[in-house]
């Protein structure tokens, strides 16, 4: 199997930049990320595809020197479907904007809840202080975990 | 069409009815009467095909049908096996009972905000997604299906554009593309080392393929499928996005689309990968996503967060099964995954009934539910304790038939797994038996909090379609719609200790035929046998 050179490195290089761009906090940059690093994946089945050829059409080129069609007509389905997500990235991104002003991925609050409890060094609200325990079985490994 | 057996005319019919139902729905968007009873008479059909699939497959062996009458490795093919069958199955009961949940709870009647007549068309996308990628017997079908069960999802989880619902979909929709991204370079990475992407083939071709290349591969596809299925330390998404969404919607993921990630690597590791090296890195991964999800499920004051968390700590027992690859451990991993749709779905649907008599589902909110409601207080102690594996229910069955499997193993990882089992399954009664405790048992207070101010925490208080006539202190009595689905699901997770002798029978032929893996080879590829034709990244003509 031949590989093309160039190719290899431009995938690479829209990898790179897709993983750059994912990294970031607004949600357009990381629309524009993955539509990068999908890009990339799509350019990698040409490449699995093997040397190119003739045109794949039946009857119209010699068998032999022809293209390998099917990493085409999945590469055609993959752009699709990065298409539809895209356009669905977008629209949260809008709707976010719409909402906050802004399009940043912002953190779970319940989570940065937790990290404060455990900063400030507090057992979670729901932990239960010596009130009777109906179901004690349960107690036991949770108080070694504590 | 190619087929041999009488029934595989069947086999793309829960995939078909699935998306013609939605598009029949959409057709209908502004008739909400004609879309839930379209829905129905889908996703009924869909039970009935899949009981019917299960019983040839259990009979005959794999049903097999190649779309478009292409023959075997030219076209898609779709397979129903045992374990397909079986998942099907279970997933179908599964969708209908919520689907007559989500009727109950007015989705489509009280909602203002959302776009509503969307509801009922995606919902049956994301079954038709589902289907697909239980059936598929083609790895790049596998990937389409995903796809179409995520898109649907997408829409799902965001329902109603709510801020919470649009943070926690941002990160859903970025951690799944990512996940179908690696997805795709797997299959690229497959179809140059071998020229097909046909699991039956494959299953022959890799063979060929040189070691390192191998591994690389499995890989490859394991991190694809552990971000869908949320294996550790490929899980943080899921506690994240998934308590937000409303509750029906919530209960279907937790109690599918993990599974569905399950599957794929159950099907890849037995048809594609048999013998592994990796079997020992995931019973790593199957130790660390049992203890680190737990462990997060006990530090949360919110039940829909708390039974995130256990998802993702269950979904390693199942990851446990699949590592040990043995026929016990096997089918102690799909005896576990049916019993786990049914019981993950149950409690999410509780939650919600929870949410709407007690106006709340945080801890702190919540308390003399026992007394008020003691038939809510019923629908949630016995999936609770069925998940935490209290004999005799199945989630203790499973867990047994797991732990053997591992201890028949031997050597020191496996007694460590299974260690961690028992610790997991410990803790998850904690956790249950806590959130019981609070919501249930103790009496009613209106305690001020101790530690700086109450931060609404997943979005279900208030700007929720149908959720903001509910407020903390309202008493409503439950819709009886609401409450047959929900008992229903109950009656069928504690049912599965009554039928766990059947049901443990077959997913130990399925396991056997898992394992075996020249049914499912023979089947699909007998009728398409050509001549070895199709080498390596060259087209058959």
């Amino acid at each position: 199997m031949t590989v093309n050179l160039v190719l290899i490195v431009v995938i690479g290089v829209t990898f790179a930049c897709g993983v750059t761009l994912l990294l970031e906090r607004s949600l357009t940059r990381i629309v524009v990320g993955t539509l990068l690093i999908g890009n990339a994946v799509n350019l990698i089945f040409i490449v699995a595809s093997g040397a190119p050829g003739r045109a794949p059409i039946v009857d119209e080129s010699d068998p032999s020197p022809m293209s390998d069609p099917l990493p085409q007509a999945m590469v055609l389905t993959a752009i699709v479907i990065t298409l539809g997500v895209a356009a669905f990235l977008l629209a949260l991104a809008y709707r976010s904007w719409q909402l906050e002003g802004h399009d940043e991925v912002q953190d779970d609050v319940e989570d940065r809840l937790i990290m404060r409890l455990a900063d400030l060094d507090e057992a979670s609200q729901s932990y239960e202080e010596g009130t009777g325990d109906p179901d004690e079985e349960g107690a036991d490994p949770a108080e070694a975990e504590r | 069409m190619t087929a041999d057996s009488a029934m595989s005319f069947l086999i793309p019919l829960p995939v078909v009815l699935a998306l013609l139902g939605a598009g029949v729905c959409l057709a209908v968007g502004h008739n909400a009467r004609a879309q839930r009873v379209i829905s129905f008479v889908v996703l009924t059909a869909i039970v009935g095909i899949a009981a019917t699939l299960l019983w040839a497959a259990d009979r005959d062996g794999p049903q097999v049908v190649y779309v478009g009458g292409w023959p075997a490795r030219m076209g898609i093919v779709l397979v129903a096996d045992r374990l397909s069958a079986l998942l099907l199955l279970v997933s179908a009961i599964v969708t209908l009972s919520v689907l007559v949940y989500s009727v109950g709870q007015g989705i489509i009647e009280f909602g203002r905000d959302t776009p509503l007549s969307v509801f009922y068309p995606t919902y049956l996308v994301l079954v038709a997604g589902v289907s697909n990628a239980f059936l598929s017997g083609d790895l790049f079908n596998l990937y389409v299906g995903f796809e179409v069960l995520l898109a649907a999802s997408y829409v799902l989880i965001t329902l109603g554009g709510t801020g919470p619902r649009v943070r926690a979909g941002t990160t859903y929709v970025v951690v799944s593309v990512l996940s179908s991204m690696v997805f795709l370079i797997a299959i690229a990475g497959v179809y140059a080392a071998t020229g097909t992407v046909n699991m039956a083939d494959l299953a022959v071709k890799l063979q060929e393929v040189p070691e390192g290349v191998r591994v690389v591969l499995q890989l490859m596809l394991l991190t694809a499928f552990s971000i869908k299925a949320a294996v550790f330390p490929l899980s943080a998404w899921l506690p994240d996005s998934y308590p937000t969404a409303p509750a029906p919607v919530t209960a279907v993921f937790a109690g599918l689309l993990t599974k569905v990630g399950v599957y794929a690597i159950m099907r890849v590791q037995t048809l594609l990968f048999p013998d592994s090296p990796l079997s020992d890195l995931l019973l790593w991964a199957a130790l660390l996503t049992m203890l680190i999800g737990i462990l997060g499920a006990i530090a949360q004051s919110d039940i829909k967060r708390m039974l995130s968390f256990t998802l993702v700590s269950h979904i390693g027992y199942m990851v446990f099964g699949v590592a040990i690859a043995s026929d016990l451990g096997l089918a102690g991993a799909i005896f576990y995954i049916v019993h786990h749709i049914t019981i993950q779905t149950t409690l999410f649907l509780v939650t919600g009934l929870i949410e709407i008599r007690g106006g709340s589902t945080s801890l702190e909110h919540l308390g003399g539910l026992a007394k008020a409601a003691p038939v809510l207080a019923l629908m949630f102690f016995l999936p609770a304790m069925n998940l935490s594996g209290i004999p005799p229910f199945s989630g203790f069955l499973g867990k047994v038939a797991l732990v053997q499997a591992g201890v028949d193993r031997a050597g020191w990882l496996a007694y460590l797994v299974v260690a961690a089992s028992i610790v997991t399954s410990l803790l998850t009664l904690y956790a249950v038996a806590k959130t019981w405790n609070r919501a249930f048992w103790r009496p009613r207070t209106e305690e001020p909090d101790e530690v700086g101010e109450w931060v609404p925490s997943t979005g279900t208080k208030s700007g929720e379609p149908w959720g903001d006539t509910v407020t903390v202190t309202s008493v409503r009595s439950l819709p009886r719609a609401m409450v047959a689905p929900t008992l229903t699901l109950v009656a069928l997770g504690t049912a599965l200790t009554l039928v766990a002798g059947p049901l443990f029978g077959i997913t130990e032929r399925a396991a056997a035929e898992l394992r075996d893996r020249t049914p499912y080879i023979e089947t699909v590829l007998e009728d398409g046998s050509m001549p070895g034709d199709s080498a390596a990244g060259e087209v058959s003509p």
